[in-house]
């Protein structure tokens, strides 16, 4: 069949809600722009880990230890889901890992930023899981059926991160006069960061258009960052906090909160490798990795040992299923 | 380096998916890349089928079995776990679906509801 008809066909399918699914024909571009944003995503988790993990030791209670470990641990979890995701269009699990360590794949932004505070859980999972929940949501129904599988089961363990971190936030603002200037303080550092990470604004965002036409996306950039914006400027009353934008303002006409200008500059920067943290991030994964190789070349002899043993060659979790077939016999 | 092969894990179409394909094995590569992958089923409550949740790497099937304990089930979502290893797996190909299904297409006497019957029968 004639490659034109191919994409014709490819796109009726989406066009009809039909999901794509890995061994489907597919554009080579979309193939590529999937590789690139399933595994920005999965690099995103793992390193997301660093920021919070450096809080786990010195969480205020058992219940805050229990709770940051179980989120961190999901974290790992969600990496997972999407690696698998992005393997299934032909790109191998350490060739994404290696593009991650040599710079070549980016993470969000948003983790180059650093956690000096223990508010900065708080804000952390109010803001910036709240702003990737509005960024996910979406992709639930995104046309790549492994990538929309793995963000609903994403999305269903990311609401307690969020409302963790509101708590977090709301104990702080009920407290002492310091506890309050630690919330406000959190706030404002993570707040322009956090919509940010929507990305650039529409009209400097070049691929849009074609990631809505193959509905990988389902919303623009500014959409996603006004709805949260105008969320956001309504929950942060509940804390009697401020957000750190004296142009955010409710505009009756347009039904939407006003608000200041993005730094862009900032963005770009730490995209580009100078954020605060950049490079701490990057040589502890890469330090992970290396420290770790050891283990994976244990597991690997052990489990080459056992093949070659006769003793072992049947798993012991096979045994039921095995002693049911025997009976049925 | 050729990043994109174009075989899909899960689906690998039959003359591929021969275990001495060290692209699929990943034998004689160092580190995580020897690591196989599995696919994983689990069953959500007794009386449900085993159902497709994603895939793992694991070194051997009761590593693969702990992977997926701890990744998919988390949250109490399942009671029984069944764990394959991928090239194991052969699927049919989408390109043929039309001719691989053709033969239901015309069948519609297969279904109840092709059978036209008066109102008034009842418990049928």
């Amino acid at each position: 069949m004639p490659l034109q008809n191919h994409e014709e066909i490819f796109q009726k399918k989406v066009d009809r809600e039909v999901r794509i699914e890995p061994r489907d024909w597919m554009p080579d571009q979309y193939r590529k722009t999937l590789i690139r944003q399933i595994s920005q995503h999965a690099h995103s988790e793992i390193v997301g880990m660093l920021p919070e993990g450096n809080w786990i030791t010195r969480a205020p209670s058992l219940r805050r230890k229990a709770t940051l470990i179980a989120k961190v641990q999901d974290e790992a979890g969600h990496g997972l889901y999407l690696y698998s995701a992005a393997e299934t269009l032909g790109i191998t699990r350490d060739e994404m890992i290696r593009q991650l360590h040599v710079g070549k794949a980016k993470y969000s932004s948003i983790f180059n930023y650093p956690t000096p505070s223990w508010a900065d859980m708080g804000a952390i999972g109010w803001l910036v899981d709240g702003a990737a929940i509005m960024n996910q949501v979406p992709l639930c129904r995104a046309s790549y059926g492994p990538y929309s599988r793995a963000m609903i089961r994403i999305c269903k363990e990311e609401s307690f991160h969020q409302r963790q971190g509101f708590e977090i936030l709301l104990t702080l603002s009920t407290g002492s006069d310091a506890q309050r200037q630690m919330c406000q303080d959190a706030i404002d550092r993570w707040w322009w960061p956090s919509i940010m990470m929507f990305g650039p604004n529409d009209d400097s965002s070049p691929n849009t258009a074609q990631s809505m036409k193959w509905k990988i996306k389902r919303f623009t950039n500014d959409e996603l960052r006004q709805r949260f914006v105008d969320i956001c400027a309504e929950q942060v009353k509940i804390l009697g906090m401020n957000l750190p934008d004296p142009e955010l303002k409710w505009n009756q006409e347009r039904g939407h909160f006003d608000f200041g200008p993005i730094n862009w500059d900032e963005f770009w920067n730490v995209v580009n490798g100078n954020g605060p943290c950049n490079k701490e991030r990057l040589e502890a994964r890469v330090k992970a990795h290396e420290d770790g190789a050891w283990v994976r070349e244990a597991a690997v002899a052990y489990a080459n040992k056992r093949k070659t043993d006769p003793r072992q060659a049947t798993a012991p979790s096979s045994s039921h299923f095995e002693a049911g077939q025997s009976l049925l016999k | 380096m050729n990043l994109l092969k174009k075989f899909y894990y899960g689906d690998l179409p039959e003359q591929k998916a021969s275990a001495n394909d060290p692209s699929l094995t990943g034998e004689g590569r160092e580190g995580a890349a020897a690591w196989p992958l599995w696919e994983i089923f689990i069953r959500s409550k007794q009386g449900l089928d085993h159902k497709h949740v994603g895939s793992l790497h694991a070194t051997d099937a009761q590593m693969a079995m702990e992977n997926a304990r701890d990744v998919y089930t988390r949250r109490q979502e399942g009671v029984s776990i069944w764990v394959v290893e991928s090239r194991h797996v052969h699927a049919s190909n989408p390109d043929d679906a039309e001719s691989f299904y053709d033969p239901a297409n015309d069948k519609v006497y297969r279904h109840p509801t092709f059978y036209d019957l008066p109102d008034e029968l009842k418990h049928m």
